[in-house]
């Protein structure tokens, strides 16, 4: 009702034709408050900052990881294209080794940095393979606290928190092994995952849904929670479209970053002497699924669940035991501190 | 002592002037056999989910993993189990015992250390069973059980082989014929897998595993076949047992959005290739190199073991080192040394328990004795006492006595005097 004063730069014009026809010129709009404009604010802002964003794949070696993170984001941005190492060597222990790239789509730049795990799973003794992971995760939390708690904090702490960890299983056709489940149980609490089948090309379809089902009952059977987690989920939108995810995950992916002549067109795919499997055909895997929920729909949802949620958890463990300490060091009996359990 | 000829009797090739008719040897060969039947033991090993069920299902044509069979997903077990099943299939007049050797849950566990240990153990304990029933006195069944070949599954990833593989293969490729196949070889495109068969090659030779090798024939035209069997090591597989329609034809294969993966095109899979080999060409030649190589190299190391210990006489039959005459010399003056030994032995127990019975005989009688001294002293102790009382007894009886003729005197002088005082008063 309020008569405001619009700059001529702000006004959207598809708002001004709503509110009702007034006389004189276009700008002046007497119901038109202008709040809806600061979509447009925060999307030139975002712009000019840009986004970040950390995947993690783990997996066993030989599972087609780094072709799918080059296959998901149409550019050589795995390990192995970046170091050309003549000869691949299964490390003897499990290695982080992260490399960061700036991509460009449409004026959005995005700072993308994908985690590599060689040597997760392939040796013959795997006791305790997730630890490093799990230490690397929790020191990225850590360096984000560090910078958070300081006096003179910066402008814009670098976020290298991981936001995402993408599990590779491998395609058994028949169910988890101990390993699989064992890494998830304790990798859901502190980061979001996102199981896959990969090289899913060796799966008839019967298979997979047979396959899909007796990995969802296993996880849920031991009580571990993936991404999109239900506990998360804020209303009945969101669920509704959470629940279709949950019933496809994990989703059947095959990468590829060669492409094929198909019909006159080229297609990204891996090509047989009984056909060729289109990556991008849902008919033949879920990749495109999948790139749908890590980038077009999901990202920012990622994104703030592990600020919001998996951080603040770090975050109040961390601060507890603060306090425990300089409890116990000035000798103050501990009344009742939340501990939260790895 | 047995004469031999000093010198060789050179053989001279003769052409016969007609027919005699011992071309017809093959032939009753031929006939005995299948008159006996073959056996043959194939055991197959690899994680779960590798295909190996299905490729057995695909080899012979058979359910031996029916669907009712639990799969791996109900199977996961904590330690390695080797599991034997047996099939008897009819082929034309030739029967074969088949034995498959499953071993689940190798390489599912999260720490495999030792995993290939229970294989190991079951591949001994079959050559074990050979060695004992060959040492009989009565060989009149010798059932063959020992394992003839050793499928490796390993897993199509299109690096290289892991270090689980590696060290399997190591342990293994002097126990029994080893061959390694690619399991799940529809999901590499055939320049994958051409990459991915030089890599296992070339880390195969790296780590000097003897993997099962194609004999050389005589004949040109079936080297050819076994040199390009030779150039497509390790064979890459798909197994199927289900039959698709594809163009009017029907055949076994794995039916994808994008096509159907056939299992017996050569272009699409070495299956085929995997088959002829193991059935159809080699596999006289598998039980042979078993019997001759791996179970000779078994016998040589367990006989020579025992050998180093000395005193065995339940297996020992040809040495190494002497004739078996000597041997059979020695043998009976070890029996004869250990019979006298025995003896001594059972002597010496002999003289130890007598002499502990004597002794017991001694030590019961001194603990005899003691008693009797002390029942004797008790009974002793007791007349003392009863003297004593009879003693306090008498005195008592005398005092009494004595106390009574007080009594009876003080009466009669009582009387006494009753009467001179009765004499007085009648006298007033």
């Amino acid at each position: 009702m309020s008569e405001a004063v619009v700059p001529d730069a702000m006004v959207s014009p598809a708002v001004g034709g709503l509110y009702g026809e007034k006389a004189g010129g276009p700008m002046l709009d007497f119901s038109y408050v202008g709040i809806d404009a600061i979509l447009e604010q925060m999307r030139r802002k975002a712009m000019k900052q840009g986004f970040e964003l950390n995947i993690m794949v783990v997996g066993q070696s030989g599972l087609g990881k780094s072709t799918l993170m080059n296959t998901l984001f149409k550019s050589k941005v795995s390990r192995k294209s970046v170091l050309a190492t003549a000869q691949e060597k299964i490390p003897k222990t499990v290695e982080i080794k992260s490399i960061s790239h700036d991509i460009e789509e449409k004026g959005v730049r995005m700072k993308l940095t994908v985690i590599d795990t060689p040597g997760f799973g392939d040796q013959i003794n795997n006791e305790n393979c997730w630890q490093p992971i799990m230490k690397f995760i929790n020191d990225q939390y850590e360096a984000y606290l560090q910078e958070e708690i300081n006096i003179n904090r910066k402008k814009r702490i670098p976020d290298s928190r991981v936001h995402c960890c993408i599990y590779f299983i491998p395609p058994t056709g028949h169910c988890l092994r101990p390993l699989d489940v064992e890494f998830m149980r304790r990798l859901s609490k502190v980061v979001n995952i996102v199981p896959v089948i990969a090289k899913a090309d060796t799966l008839t379809l019967e298979e997979r849904d047979f396959f899909k089902k007796k990995i969802r009952e296993e996880l849920r059977a031991n009580g571990i929670d993936v991404y999109p987690q239900k506990e998360f989920d804020e209303d009945a939108e969101d669920r509704m479209i959470n629940e279709k995810i949950r019933e496809m995950i994990p989703f059947a992916v095959v990468g590829s970053d060669q492409e094929y002549q198909v019909n006159g067109r080229r297609l990204l795919g891996r090509k047989t002497k009984w056909g060729t499997i289109e990556v991008e055909n849902i008919a033949h895997c879920e990749f495109a699924y999948l790139r749908d929920l890590l980038i077009r729909t999901h990202m920012q949802n990622i994104k703030d669940i592990t600020s919001s949620i998996h951080y603040e958890m770090y975050r109040v463990r961390r601060l507890n035991e603060n306090n425990t300490m300089v409890a116990h060091a000035n000798g103050i009996p501990e009344h009742h501190l939340t501990a939260h359990e790895m | 002592m047995i004469e031999r000829p000093e010198t060789a009797v050179p053989s001279i090739a003769r052409n016969l002037e007609g027919y005699v008719g011992f071309a017809n040897l093959p032939n009753q060969v031929y006939r005995k056999s299948v008159k006996r039947g073959f056996e043959f033991t194939l055991m197959v090993v690899g994680e779960s989910g590798l295909g190996k069920s299905t490729l057995i299902n695909s080899l012979f044509l058979t359910d031996l993993y029916s669907k009712d069979y639990p799969g791996p997903s109900h199977r996961i077990k904590k330690t390695v189990q080797v599991e034997q099943s047996k099939v008897l299939i009819k082929e034309g007049g030739v029967q074969l015992t088949l034995t498959i050797v499953d071993t689940p849950g190798f390489g599912d566990a999260v720490d495999n250390s030792n995993c290939w240990q229970p294989v190991i153990n079951y591949i001994d304990s079959k050559c074990e069973d050979f060695l004992n029933a060959e040492s009989r006195v009565n060989r009149r069944s010798m059932p063959d059980n020992r394992v003839h070949c050793c499928l490796y599954f390993i897993a199509p990833s299109g690096h290289g082989l892991k270090p689980l593989d590696i060290e399997f293969m190591k342990r293994l490729h002097d126990k029994v014929n080893v061959i390694p196949l690619i399991a799940k070889a529809d999901t590499l495109t055939p320049e994958e897998c051409h990459l991915f068969k030089k890599q296992i090659m070339k880390e195969i030779q790296e780590h000097k595993i003897k993997i099962y090798e194609f004999p050389d024939v005589d004949e040109d035209e079936d080297n050819k076949l076994v040199r390009k069997i030779k150039e497509k090591m390790p064979l890459a597989v798909v197994g199927s047992n289900v039959v698709i329609e594809v163009n009017g034809k029907k055949v076994r294969g794995r039916q994808y959005p994008w096509g159907v993966a056939e299992v017996e095109n050569g272009e699409h899979c070495d299956f085929t290739v995997l088959r002829n080999m193991l059935i159809r060409t080699h596999m006289q030649d598998l039980k042979d190199v078993t019997n001759n190589v791996h179970y000779e190299n078994y016998r040589s190391k367990k006989l020579a073991a025992v050998t180093c210990n000395g005193v065995d006489t339940s297996k020992t039959k040809g040495q190494l080192t002497k004739s078996p005459l000597a041997q059979m010399e020695e043998e009976r003056r070890e029996h004869v040394m250990k019979m006298k030994k025995m003896e001594a032995e059972m002597e010496q127990v002999f003289e130890m328990k007598v002499k502990e019975k004597k002794q017991k005989l001694k030590d019961s009688e001194a603990e005899l004795e003691r008693r009797h001294e002390q029942m004797k002293r008790n009974l002793e102790a007791q007349y003392k006492e009863l003297e004593e009382k009879r003693r306090v007894f008498e005195e008592e009886k005398a005092n009494w006595e004595a106390q009574q003729r007080i009594l009876e005197q003080q009466k009669l002088d009582a009387s006494k005097t009753m009467e001179k005082n009765k004499k007085k008063g009648k006298i007033f």
